[in-house]
């Protein structure tokens, strides 16, 4: 058996240890041993994005790095978006927009959305189709996917100049 | 409906059929909180890792289990001859035939399943899995159908090579399945052989893949106390699993339940029992622990639910002015190594007969061969109906083969050879009866929005200079909704489907149906057509569908049906709680049931209006002692409903593309699609089906194909290889709509969610043709890779500066 490691980080805000063998993948230790489900797996491969992650301020595909890659780091996954009971306003454009319909995608695609706006507060429609393109959806053909980031952007500039 | 403007804030707060709703399924989905088949974790559950064979075709000389046994954390590797004295090591399928659960003998395709390892978690069933040593000896693989029935082809099933019989007729050869015909033979040859015109054109629908983002798998838990196997798995057809399962197992139907909970996806996909789910189930009631089952993105591509492979030659006879007098198209179907082809067991090539499209064509026939290749099995139906993708792909590229031939344009063709508004209901020469269209409004309009005839001169002025852009039509019209149980059946089971409601006291209700959601909205939408039919409001009305010990026996969700046959129990439901409360209402109310009439949320008296009983007055004195005389108490039913006819969307699509000459780059400038559906129950929804539909179009014009070199091997089976399009390459799509409602269906709705994708094909298609129309070219086949268009444009000479 190959020795397991204890490797601890920030999960949502909330200091997380686990102990996992090395070769333990991050999308499986945040599924299987920390119940956070959000984060799908559709591919293995980092093509589909479904298993996005936003880690050390960047978005990653969590079925591609390593849990022990994530000694101190300080990780966000959809389910630390909402705020004390308040939707984050991705989910809320996501569902305003119809911008998904089996939701698999869903919870990466919030994500990595919440990245792009963090680095850029109003992306135009090729930056956001740009940006998203590391996260593949079977259902909606994207368009509505642009329309909840740009609902989400105009909400977010709308709260933070206060009209 | 009502004219008041109190009566009609009323309707409004129903939100009933015809408002785009928002959807109530949403509300987890943001959150992380779907129940995904990977989300379900029970106590004690092992996990199950596939074995696989490297090799198309070879037999299986030797297992060896001893090195994965001893990989820590396995319990237990399945094979074949584990499963013989169940008697499971075979299963039947849909297509009747059989294939096997875990190859025995030899392997008949690439990826085929040898044995499963069960172990504690997925890492070490991934090892043992490494671990099993399997012996094989190589032999020579059929990969093209064409070459499949050759005299001295290698026989692929050695376990039927005595049957001259599988299913649908008399097998000519060990490797031909079936051979279907529709139409007629000599009344068709005869008018070719007299036509003005014929045209005649090979046309591939490549092997494609649906590939849902979740893929497939399966939690199965059998409780060796009690007898009772509950299996939680990524089906669109719940009940038909139970009824297979307890056919397959022995196990009693009702000590079977199947629970379908948040799919991924499922696009077809998800239709057919494969041998992962069997395997897991029969590991459970082995070891009496949970098994879970989970596809890689790999094993899905390779293994599950393929699409198409149709090998198709069309060919039309018409007189010198494009009206069609005859069709004759034909096709070679490549099933794989088993017929688990999804379709009806009456219709071995589904609803290919629909091939003859929007058109009034007097005489028809049709044929379709099925063989057996070394590859995997099965057909599904690829987000359409049963074979109509390959049927509708055919005549709208043969249409404009036709328009080329004679120097007609290629919308005016069209109009030309239409079956007229006022000839419906019509019945083709290949024997179906088309409800209801309006086929030349539909595409006059498409041709006014995009100023078509603008289009074309702008095309002519490109020519001149030398430039590629190409305008596509397509005017198709689909057949979904199966389907009456006289014509439509698996396994001897009819297609009708079922809705039960039971209103509550506070005149709230929930209603079970049996089909099962993907991702179509089915909570939001059958709610509003609950809504409307009983005037409650959709936001109390709780829709469950996917859990067989809870939902009425249905046919599930596939081919367009769930609105056509669901939509219509849940109408027809409602109706026969309404008959009721109008009886309730009428002995409250102390007044004759013929002097009420219905207004949005209650039955008034007529002249009177002041005298009403709303539902919801009338749902709490359903559970009174207040009721007419002999009346049973409660306000619930159940509606199992069997459609008279199928239905049959239609919808006019024009596609602009400008290809790069040197590169062979396609770029979609414009596409505007017009669908009419009949009567639009959410039109947020519906758009957003047709923005899926039409993406899953581009996808398979574009760049989707399972390719595989002469051994069988796949050469492109995971999400490097195989193109599922990213927002980028996604073109922007503009919506449109007529309303035709279907006039057989309760509401007359007629089903959405696949026209996108197969009238989109075509276009596409018909697009990157036209734009070399000028230069002779009549046809290309699907995908249109830059690699493939460039191919196109060198063999004419125009890739060079």
């Amino acid at each position: 058996m190959i020795k397991k490691q204890t490797v601890s980080f920030k999960l949502n805000g909330t200091d997380v240890d686990v102990v996992v063998e090395p070769r333990e993948l991050l999308i499986h230790t945040l599924r299987e041993r920390l119940q956070h489900t959000g984060p799908h797996i559709g591919c293995e491969t980092s093509h589909c994005g479904a298993c996005t992650v936003d880690l050390n301020g960047m978005s990653v595909k969590s079925c591609t790095v390593l849990t022990v890659q994530c000694q101190d780091a300080e990780m966000v996954t959809v389910e630390g978006l909402e705020q004390g009971g308040a939707l984050h306003a991705l989910q809320e454009g996501f569902t305003k927009e119809h911008g998904l319909q089996c939701g698999f995608c869903t919870p990466g695609m919030i994500t990595r959305a919440y990245r792009l706006l963090k680095e850029n507060p109003s992306p135009s429609e090729e930056e956001i189709r740009y940006w998203m393109a590391g996260n593949l959806c079977r259902c909606t053909g994207y368009q509505n996917i642009v329309k909840a980031v740009q609902y989400a952007a105009k909400a977010m500039s709308q709260a933070r100049t206060g009209t | 409906m009502t004219a008041t403007t109190e009566g009609l804030e009323r309707e409004t707060k129903l939100q009933g059929i015809g408002t785009s709703r928002l959807r109530k399924e949403d509300a987890r989905f943001i959150r992380g909180k779907g129940t995904y088949i990977d989300d379900i974790k029970l106590p004690g559950m092992l996990f199950g890792a596939m074995v696989r064979s490297p090799y198309a075709h070879a037999r299986i000389k030797s297992i060896n289990k001893a090195k994965a046994l001893a990989v820590p954390g396995v319990v237990a590797v399945l094979v074949a001859d584990d499963l013989k004295p169940v008697k499971l090591d075979w299963m039947p399928t849909i297509g009747g035939d059989v294939q096997a659960v875990l190859a025995g003998e030899k392997v008949c395709f690439q990826m085929q399943e040898v044995a499963m390892v069960i172990a504690r978690d997925r890492y070490s069933a991934a090892d043992g899995a490494d671990m099993v040593e399997v012996d094989y000896e190589e032999l020579p693989a059929i990969v093209d159908p064409h070459k499949a029935m050759a005299p001295d082809a290698p026989i692929i099933r050695e376990d039927i090579a005595g049957k001259d019989e599988v299913s649908h007729g008399k097998r000519t050869h060990p490797n031909h399945i079936f051979t279907w015909e529709a139409g007629d033979k000599a009344g068709t040859d005869a008018v070719f052989a007299s036509a003005a015109v014929t045209v005649r054109q090979e046309v591939l629908n490549p092997r494609v893949h649906p590939c849902p983002l979740e893929t497939c798998g399966c939690v199965a838990s059998f409780d060796k106390i009690t007898g009772q196997l509950t299996v939680y798995i990524t089906s669109q057809v719940p009940h038909l699993v139970r009824t297979v399962v307890a056919m397959l197992s022995g196990i009693p139907e009702s000590k079977i339940r199947i629970i379908s909970g948040d799919i991924g996806g499922g696009f077809g996909n998800k239709v057919p029992i494969y041998p992962g789910y069997v395997i897991a189930i029969v590991a459970s009631i082995v070891t009496g622990v949970p098994i879970k089952w989970i596809e890689s993105r790999i094993d899905n591509i390779s293994t599950t639910g393929f699409a198409r492979d149709y090998h198709g030659v069309g060919e039309l006879a018409a007189d010198k002015d494009g009206r069609i007098k005859a069709l004759r198209f034909s096709a070679l179907a490549d099933h794989g190594a088993f017929n688990s082809h999804v379709s009806a067991t009456k219709l071995p090539a589904g609803l290919f007969s629909i091939c003859t499209g929007s058109y009034d064509i007097p005489m028809a026939y049709c044929r379709v061969d099925a063989v057996y290749t070394n590859k995997a099995p099965g057909g599904v139906a690829y987000r359409c109906s049963l074979r109509v993708t390959e049927a509708v792909y055919l005549i709208e590229r043969m249409v404009d083969v036709l328009a080329q031939k004679l120097g007609l344009d290629k919308a005016e063709i069209r109009a030309r050879n239409f079956i007229k508004a006022d000839k419906f209901p019509y019945t083709t020469s290949l024997g179906w009866t088309i409800d209801s269209g309006n086929y030349h409004a539909a595409l006059d309009k498409v041709l006014t929005a995009v100023d078509y005839a603008g289009l074309r001169k702008e095309q002519v002025d490109k020519r001149a200079k030398g430039e590629l852009m190409g305008i596509g039509v397509s005017t198709f019209t689909e057949i979904v909704g199966a389907g009456p149980t006289k014509v439509c059946d698996i396994l001897g089971i009819g297609l009708f489907d079922s809705c039960d409601i039971r209103v509550n006291p506070t005149g709230s209700a929930i209603a079970r149906l049996g089909t099962m959601s993907q991702g179509q909205g089915h909570a939001t939408t059958y709610a509003q057509i609950i809504a409307t039919e009983l005037g409650l409001s959709s936001d109390e009305i709780q829709i469950e569908e996917g859990d067989t010990d809870k939902a009425p026996y249905g046919a599930g969700t596939w081919g367009s049906r769930s609105t056509p046959v669901g939509g219509a129990a849940a109408a027809m439901a409602a109706r026969k709680i309404r008959a009721k409360a109008q009886k309730i209402a009428a002995h409250l109310l102390e007044v004759g049931e013929g002097d009420l009439e219905w207004e949005v949320d209650r039955f008034k008296v007529k002249g009177s209006p002041a005298q009403a009983k709303t539902m919801k007055e009338i749902a709490m004195a359903a559970h009174t002692s207040n009721l007419p005389q002999g009346m049973e108490k409660g306000l619930d039913a159940t509606e199992y409903y069997d459609p008279p006819n199928l239905t049959y969307p239609f919808g006019a699509y024009v596609c602009v593309v400008d290809i790069d000459r040197f590169t062979g780059e396609t770029k979609v400038r414009r596409f505007y699609a017009l669908d009419d559906c009949g009567t639009r129950i959410n039109p947020m929804i519906i758009e957003g089906q047709i923005h899926g539909g039409l993406t899953e179009a581009f996808a398979v014009a574009f760049g989707q194909a399972i390719p595989f070199d002469e051994n069988g091997n796949h050469l492109g089976n995971s999400l490097m290889d195989y193109f599922l399009p990213t927002a980028v390459e996604t073109p922007h799509w503009e919506t449109d709509h007529t309303v035709t409602p279907s006039p057989h269906h309760p509401i007359g709705a007629k089903g959405v969610a696949e026209s996108p994708h197969v009238g989109g094909i075509p276009c596409f298609s018909n697009a990157v043709v036209d734009a070399f129309a000028h230069l002779g070219v009549t046809h290309m086949d699907m995908p249109h890779t830059a690699f493939r268009v460039w191919q196109q444009c060198k063999a004419l000479g125009i890739n060079t500066r």
